[in-house]
């Protein structure tokens, strides 16, 4: 079976909704309160199908002239008259006022249709748009009739193929006020405005869609200088692509607590804390690495201006007005207060779209929380995605008021959104107040678990190890003092260390020179005995060599029988 | 542009002369028709238009029938929605007459010749 066919309508994320845009060759019907804008949903479909898709439209209005209604778009850039001159446009206004009316007999509208025929010929257009019909209820008291033409009229546009959008206004209790919807019954779309706590949201749903599938969610739009735009609602799936690839932060003992690389890219990247806590120097640190990297980055600022960020960023050594004049850096800034969450995030997928960047950052994103928490957490997710699926990386700061561990906690709605998390905190002690870092969590890598102080200064962040030690955690000049402390202490320790060395030393050689003494005692003892030997050997020798004289003297003869057994010889031979 | 400058009218001119004496003062009508070619109800509101018209304005109307089948522009120029249509330009104010005139009493009230 061969698919429906559809007209894109040119409109900035409304053709993503709806698969494609509008039932081609068909009527679509259009329907909301008063200043539902969808007039000018009618209108920007017409003028994008004559300037991007060359196809010509008619727009026959019913309440407003042509001249009101040009100028009344213009404003959007768009210009009828233009495209009117250049035949890719017919204005035809339909006058209808009751009071002159007077109906005698049977009519029909047929006066409707030759003018419809004569216009849709005149420029070969492909593309219509009634704004709005029902106008001709007031006209006419005939509503059978009505009713009847304006079946046929729908008809015969289907039958020419022609692409058709009715504006409808919104009933009680029904979508149009004329049941419209009854003779349209391939694609219905409502529009809603609605203020709550006095900021206004825009709000779209696709009620119908015949023989196509569609988001039947209520999606957020937005009417600006540039147009209707419409939030493309978040893709339900996970499946965006990830890339291992590692940028740095910008404060390069940031990246050393990230494995020494920095984030991933495509992440995304919070960074909270309380007022002052250097949150918007990190994202301009951040920003101007990015810049440096020759990419391009988004900078949308809630609460300064620009100027007024790059002046104070210029302090700690960041200057992010060369990289606004090369063009790489965008920087926007607008009032929270000024519309509601729908509008900003529109406005920044606008801007993303225009200005292709590797990088957003949203300063602060707290800002934008001027709805529930709940709707917060949504809008998030949907930014959060889109960015993603586009690989860029999205740096948002969160102001939080609190100042101690409950904050971790009430930030967790946004948390399981979050890639990489760093927490900056104010540690007041001593009459002080300093800055303190840790990452709360880095998915996908081996992040550190050390509180970090953060000094800034003209050079730029820098990241200090705190002291940690006795237990307690020391900062600012607290620490400074305790180094010192240390570093006396530890002098003196060793001097002591020295000292002791010395006396040791000293002993020592007192021992060596007592051995030595014993040894030389040893020595000349050990010399006295020998000689002692050596005197009794002599003397035994000599003794008897005295006796062996005796004994020759005393037996003369026998001289030559000198011997050992003398004694007993001389025994023998002397009886 | 094909004006249909029928009898009727040329007859009205003739008796808004001869009424001129009579009545002095009486407001010349400007009538123009926009019907849609031959079809059936065009034909009856040109029938029943003139009927009227010689009934009650004789002499002093002027009208005038536009096909606007032929003449597309002049529907857009004239503000035609329902057809057929009856603009009464002259005497102000302005008056549209839808139908077929087969309400008389309507067509009075329409002309401002009777008060509704």
């Amino acid at each position: 079976m061969k698919r429906l066919d559809k007209s894109p309508t040119g409109i900035v994320g409304f053709d993503e909704v709806t698969n494609g845009g509008v039932p081609k060759g068909r009527p679509t019907i259009v329907c909301g309160g008063p200043g539902c804008g969808k007039t000018m949903f009618a209108l920007e479909f017409l003028v994008r199908g004559a300037t991007d898709f060359n196809e010509p439209g008619v727009l026959m209005t019913f309440e407003e002239t042509s001249e009101e209604m040009s100028k009344n778009v213009a404003s959007l850039g768009f210009d009828l008259q233009k495209l009117a001159a250049k035949k890719k446009l017919v204005l035809e206004y339909v006058r209808i006022e009751p009071s002159e009316i007077q109906e005698t007999g049977e009519y029909d509208l047929e006066g409707l249709f030759i003018r419809m025929q004569h216009a849709v010929k005149s420029v070969g257009a492909k593309r219509v748009v009634l704004d709005t019909l029902e106008a001709i209820f007031s006209g006419f008291s005939n509503t059978g009739m009505l009713r009847a033409e304006i079946r046929r009229l729908f008809r015969w546009l289907k039958d020419h193929g022609l692409t058709t959008v009715v504006t409808a206004e919104k009933g009680e209790g029904t979508l149009t006020r004329y049941g419209l919807e009854e003779y349209v019954s391939d694609c219905v779309i409502f529009l809603d405005h609605r203020v709550t706590d006095q900021i206004s949201t825009r709000r779209m749903r696709v009620v119908k869609y015949r023989g196509s599938s569609h988001v039947a969610d209520e999606v957020p739009f937005l009417i600006d200088e540039r147009g209707f735009s419409v939030l493309p609602s978040s893709s339900m799936k996970l499946n965006h692509e990830v890339s291992s690839e590692r940028i740095s932060s910008g404060v390069k003992d940031l990246d050393e607590m990230l494995e020494g690389k920095g984030f991933y890219r495509g992440s995304s990247i919070l960074i909270s804390g309380t007022a002052g806590t250097g949150k918007s120097s990190m994202a301009a640190h951040f920003a101007q690495e990015t810049c440096r990297n020759g990419e391009r980055c988004l900078y949308i600022a809630l609460e300064e201006s620009p100027a007024q960020a790059m002046r104070n960023m210029r302090s700690i050594g960041v200057d992010l007005e060369k990289h606004v004049r090369k063009g790489l850096m965008r920087f926007e800034a607008w009032r929270p207060t000024q519309s509601g969450l729908e509008m900003h995030l529109l406005q920044i997928h606008k801007l993303v779209e225009q200005h292709k960047p590797s990088t957003v950052i949203i300063d602060p994103l707290t800002s934008l929380m001027t709805g529930g928490r709940d709707q917060l957490h949504s809008m998030l997710m949907r930014l959060i995605d889109y960015l993603k699926m586009q690989q860029i990386t999205g740096f948002f700061t969160a102001l939080t008021t609190g100042r101690n561990k409950e904050i971790e906690e009430t930030d967790v709605g946004i948390s399981s959104l979050i890639d990489t998390w760093i927490f900056a905190r104010d540690v007041e002690l001593n009459g002080e107040r300093n800055r303190c870092l840790h990452v709360l969590k880095s998915r996908g890598m081996a992040n550190s678990n050390q509180i970090r102080e953060f000094v800034m200064s003209k050079e730029g962040i820098h990241l200090l190890p705190v002291y940690v030690g006795n237990g307690t955690m020391l900062t600012g000049s607290a620490r400074i003092s305790q180094e010192a402390r240390e570093r006396a202490e530890n002098l003196q320790r060793q001097q002591t260390a020295e000292e002791q060395q010395r006396v040791l030393s000293g002993k020592r050689k007192a021992l060596e020179a007592q051995i030595a003494a014993l040894r030389l005692e040893y020595a000349q003892e050990e010399t006295r005995a020998t000689l002692v030997k050596q005197q009794d050997a002599r003397r035994e020798r000599e003794l008897s060599e005295d006796m062996l004289q005796m004994e020759s003297f005393r037996s003369g003869a026998r001289r030559g029988k000198i011997g050992g057994r003398n004694g007993k010889v001389e025994v023998e031979h002397g009886s | 542009m094909k004006r249909t400058k029928d009898a009727a009218g040329n007859s009205g001119k003739e008796s808004a002369k001869n009424h001129n004496g009579k009545e002095s003062g009486r407001k010349k009508y400007l009538l123009r028709l926009y019907v849609t070619g031959q079809t059936p109800r065009s034909v009856k509101s040109v029938e029943n238009l003139k009927r009227f018209c010689e009934q009650h304005l004789k002499g002093q109307y002027d009208m005038e029938v536009i096909d606007i089948y032929q003449q597309p522009a002049l529907a857009s120029e004239n503000q035609i929605i329902a057809a057929p249509t009856l603009i009464k330009s002259l005497p102000l104010p302005l008056r549209r007459l839808v139908g077929d005139f087969s309400n008389a009493d309507r067509v009075l009230v329409g002309l401002d010749l009777k008060i509704a």
